[in-house]
């Protein structure tokens, strides 16, 4: 079908909204609390247009899109809408982008500059913040909240771990963790699902703090190393120093949808450490030397063999590992059943 | 049936019981007996009298003699001058001249006709005015789309703010195929100043679950929910007795009067937010949610609790509907004016002589209702301002006296019946401080949603503290009204899009009041 926005004619099809049409034709329409993945709740008001024979203003990112609809997202009314609505969320958040982790990555501040706001026009917030840093990956500055509630969401209904909710009402509505427990007291498994939804700078890891600005950093998307699931994750390196910096997951990847687990998006320490072992070692009068990988799997080949001559093939277990993934857990099984001859293979997941 | 000389009413809702009208009825019913009155002269217990701030209260039929502020050494000087000797006690009598103009002619109320006058607690009492006849009509002789026709052709408009019309509302429903339906009674009642919905229910139980079931019967529902708010006590437990009783005499329950029909009514009882009135924070709040509002469509009409397709109306739109079904459409039409056809409840609170409530046709003008019904200003006060509809309402100045309360008239001056609270103000008032109280309201009201309401209603808020503390400037009022302006525009819910109206009211009609502070 064909939608118009601003006077323009756009390909739309059933079941899209008008906030999608308009993002995917590049045509920006402020939104804070749109996510794909957590969907639509129509609640930061930030996305609001005129639509032609609708009485008042739509929120774009729930209305769904008709035959010949025009929409228009520049008028006057609707930009002074939306800048009420960013202004009032500046107002009453300690917004300071200058030291501010999520600058430049920032959908607020996405919005402030897209509708010419330099400064806030009120301070409404209360100057004795607190920020929550009792978890060890994450840090919470609930000041910078504005209640887009992606975080509760995700927590709750992507990767299920139901730690989340509102507390309070009103102006004083807040983000909590269970009944309202410090982050690191309370069942949150620090997956970092909440970090990756958060829109702004409130919800934010904790080690990487101050170690690179987003438009300094390269990205690099790959597999995580940890598990047979393949999470596709992006890898986030400052070239000037070789270091990963921070990880985050890949959206919309088929296997794990932008979530992550504690190791997956905080496990990436090892990349860099000393006591990283960099190649085979082989132990020698109860001493490790560095050995090549040829000379290692001949020594473990001749090895084996040795034992199967002597002892038999059931004298040799196989045991996979959940790390691989189910090609190589495949291949393995087919080695030990074909070339050392037993049925003696199980795998690490069946504790 | 027994016959009496008299008939003593006393009036017994929460301000009554707080002001110990047990023990007085108590230290009455023995003056009577000690007397020897007891066989002549008959104590009914009843809702409320419909007045306000006037402690315990008794009303003597046949000659309408309304005692009030009773305190317990005044029982047995009544009952010795009054009903022994025929002297009424005129040092507590309500002033005559007020009882005169005062609505205590039940003639043209619709709702309000057997509050205080019959026992609530009885079913019996209901009967024998007339109850449940509709019921047993509807069931017995009219398919679910005559009554719907019925309520359509009425006119019947909900009374919970919005004014919808309640057959169209109803129409949306009724063709819907589905598992289950519900009717959800809307009695959260959190308007400030607004306590109709109490008082119908305290005085007539009864009518409401009537009402409730002929809603039922027109859409196809099997079970009705009644959400209430948890400080209603006396409503709560007056409506428990009163399902109680109709289960009992198969009012309610499987196979009602041999017609197949199935019906059951549930109490539900809120934690007193105001947003829960709003109809789809109620039924979020019903199925134990958080109670904020949710998108609309779909409506609840199509998916409302549990997503079953669900009526919600206001206590006073349903309690209207049996007169509807016993008398017809054509009948209810004659009261109000067109378009807005009825009558309606109002709660009049401040510096009037007659705080209270009072029923009275649609159309009747504000200075009718404070003259007649409240009877007039206060002594020595003159009037200043009226807010008309609750927080969510308007400031009308002494220039719309004579605008007509109903839906349509209002709308011509922006402004709304809203719940039908009607907040009268005397030169003593000052609308910055009428204003502050009504932002302070909606700031600690608002669930939080959505950003233009939970911050802006913050935001207003710090303005006009700051008005009220002589920090504001001429600039902040006009500020003022661009925000709330603005959360007319992009609110989620009402809440959100309501403090523009007495914003724009005060600050337009009363501008002087502000410039006083600022300067
Ligand atoms: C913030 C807010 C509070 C409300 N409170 C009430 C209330 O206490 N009682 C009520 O009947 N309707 C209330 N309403 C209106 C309801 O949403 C709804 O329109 C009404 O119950 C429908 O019934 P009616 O058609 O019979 O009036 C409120 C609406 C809003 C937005
Ligand atoms: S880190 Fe994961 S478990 Fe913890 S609060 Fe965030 S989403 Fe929930
Ligand atoms: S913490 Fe972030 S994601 Fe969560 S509600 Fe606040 S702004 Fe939204
Ligand atoms: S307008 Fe928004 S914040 Fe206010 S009560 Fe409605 S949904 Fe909640
Ligand atoms: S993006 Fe539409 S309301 Fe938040």
């Amino acid at each position: 079908m064909i939608v118009y926005l601003n006077g323009k004619a756009y390909e739309a099809s059933p079941g899209e909204t008008v906030l999608q049409v308009a993002l995917r034709n590049h045509l920006y329409i402020p939104h804070l609390c749109f996510h794909e993945k957590t969907g639509k709740a129509a609640k930061c008001r930030a996305c609001v247009v005129e639509v032609e024979g609708m009485p008042g203003l739509k929120t774009s990112c729930n209305q769904p899109v008709t035959e010949g609809m025009k929409v228009t997202t520049n008028s006057k009314q609707v930009l002074d809408a939306q800048r009420l609505v960013v202004d009032l969320a500046l107002s009453s958040g300690r917004h300071d982008c200058l030291a501010c982790e999520q600058n430049g990555n920032c959908e607020l501040q996405d919005a402030a500059y897209y509708l010419g706001i330099t400064k806030p026009s009120f301070q409404l917030y209360d100057d004795n913040y607190e920020i929550d840093d009792s978890s060890e990956f994450i840090v919470v500055d609930r000041s910078k909240c504005i209640s887009c509630g992606r975080c509760i969401v995700g927590c709750n209904h992507t990767v299920v771990n139901e730690v989340l909710n509102y507390g309070n009402r009103g102006y004083e509505t807040k983000i909590v963790f269970d009944t309202d427990l410090p982050m690191g007291s309370s069942t949150c498994v620090q997956c970092g699902e909440c970090v990756q939804l958060c829109p702004v700078g409130c919800i934010i890891d904790k080690r990487t703090i101050g170690a690179g600005r987003t438009w300094e950093l390269d990205k690099v998307e790959t597999v995580c190393p940890y598990c047979g699931v393949g999470c596709k994750l992006e890898v986030h390196i400052d070239r000037t120093q070789d270091k990963i910096i921070r990880i985050t997951g890949v959206e919309d990847s088929p296997t794990n949808n932008g979530m992550l687990c504690v190791k997956g998006r905080y496990g990436f320490d090892f990349v860099n450490s000393e006591e990283r072992l960099t190649s085979p070692m082989i132990k020698e009068n109860g001493k490790f030397r560095e050995a090549s990988w040829e000379e290692a799997i001949a020594l473990v080949a001749s090895k084996f063999t040795s034992i199967k001559d002597e002892f038999g093939s059931d004298s040799i277990v196989g045991l996979a590992s959940a790390k691989v993934t189910n090609e190589e857990n495949f291949a393995f099984q087919k080695f030990i059943r074909k070339e050392v001859g037993t049925n003696n293979v199980d795998h690490c997941a069946r504790l | 049936m027994k016959f009496y000389r008299s008939h003593i009413l006393i009036g017994i809702d929460d301000a009554s019981l707080a002001a110990g009208v047990k023990e007085i009825e108590a230290i009455l019913r023995s003056e009577l007996q000690k007397n020897n009155l007891s066989e002549e002269i008959n104590i009914l217990e009843t809702g409320t009298l419909g007045l306000f701030g006037t402690g315990v209260s008794l009303m003597v039929y046949p000659e309408q003699t309304a005692y009030v502020n009773l305190q317990k050494s005044d029982i047995a000087e009544i009952v010795e001058e009054h009903f022994l000797k025929g002297r009424p006690v005129h040092r507590l009598i309500l002033d005559n001249t007020l009882v005169r103009k005062y609505d205590f002619n039940y003639k043209r109320r619709i709702v309000l006709n057997n509050s205080g006058v019959i026992d609530p607690e009885n079913i019996d009492e209901y009967l024998g005015t007339g109850g449940y006849e509709a019921w047993e009509k509807a069931l017995t002789s009219m398919q679910p789309e005559a009554v719907l026709q019925e309520v359509k052709a009425s006119g019947l408009r909900g009374r919970g703010g919005a004014g919808f019309p309640a057959g169209l509302k109803w129409s949306f429903t009724a063709p819907i195929k589905a598992e289950q339906k519900y009717v959800v009674v809307n009695a959260d009642e959190g308007e400030p100043g607004t306590f109709k919905d109490r008082l119908i229910m305290e005085g007539d139980p009864h009518k409401l679950l009537e009402g409730v079931m002929l809603c039922a019967y027109a859409i196809g529902a099997s079970e009705g929910y009644i959400y209430i708010r948890g400080e209603y006590k006396l409503c709560i437990s007056r409506l428990e007795k009163a399902i109680e009783q109709a289960r009992d005499y198969g009012i309610l329950g499987k196979n009602i009067f041999g017609s197949g029909f199935d019906l059951d009514i549930f109490i539900k009882i809120g934690a007193g937010a105001y947003v829960c009135g709003e109809e789809t924070a109620l039924i979020e709040s019903m199925e134990g949610n958080r109670g904020t509002p949710r998108s609309k469509p779909p409506f609840p009409g199509v998916a409302g609790a549990w997503q079953m397709p669900t009526v919600v109306n206001n206590v006073e739109t349903l309690a209207n509907v049996p007169a509807i079904i016993t008398n017809g459409a054509a009948w209810f039409a004659e009261h109000g004016v067109e378009g807005c056809t009825g009558t309606k409840v109002y709660t009049i609170m401040g510096d009037v002589r007659l705080p209270g409530l009072c029923e009275v046709d649609m159309g009747t003008t504000l200075r009718t209702i404070i003259q007649q019904y409240a009877g007039g200003m206060k002594e020595g006060k003159a009037f200043k301002a009226a807010l008309v509809g609750g927080a969510a309402g308007v400031f009308l100045n002494d220039q719309r006296l004579d605008v007509k309360m109903d839906y349509n008239s209002l709308k011509e001056y922006a402004a709304v019946l809203g719940s039908g609270a009607i907040l009268v103000m005397s030169h003593s008032a000052d609308m910055v401080d009428m204003l502050w109280s009504v932002l302070r309201f909606f700031r600690h009201e608002s669930c939080g949603k959505c950003i233009p309401c939970a911050k802006g209603t913050q935001l207003l808020y710090k303005l006009i503290d700051g008005i009220r503390k002589g920090k504001g400037k001429e600039s902040d009022l006009d500020e003022m009204i661009r925000i709330s302006n603005g959360m007319l525009k992009s609110s989620f819910c009402a809440l959100g899009q309501s403090p523009c109206m007495p914003i724009n009211s005060a600050i337009t009609n009363f501008r002087e009041d502000f410039l006083a502070r600022i300067k």
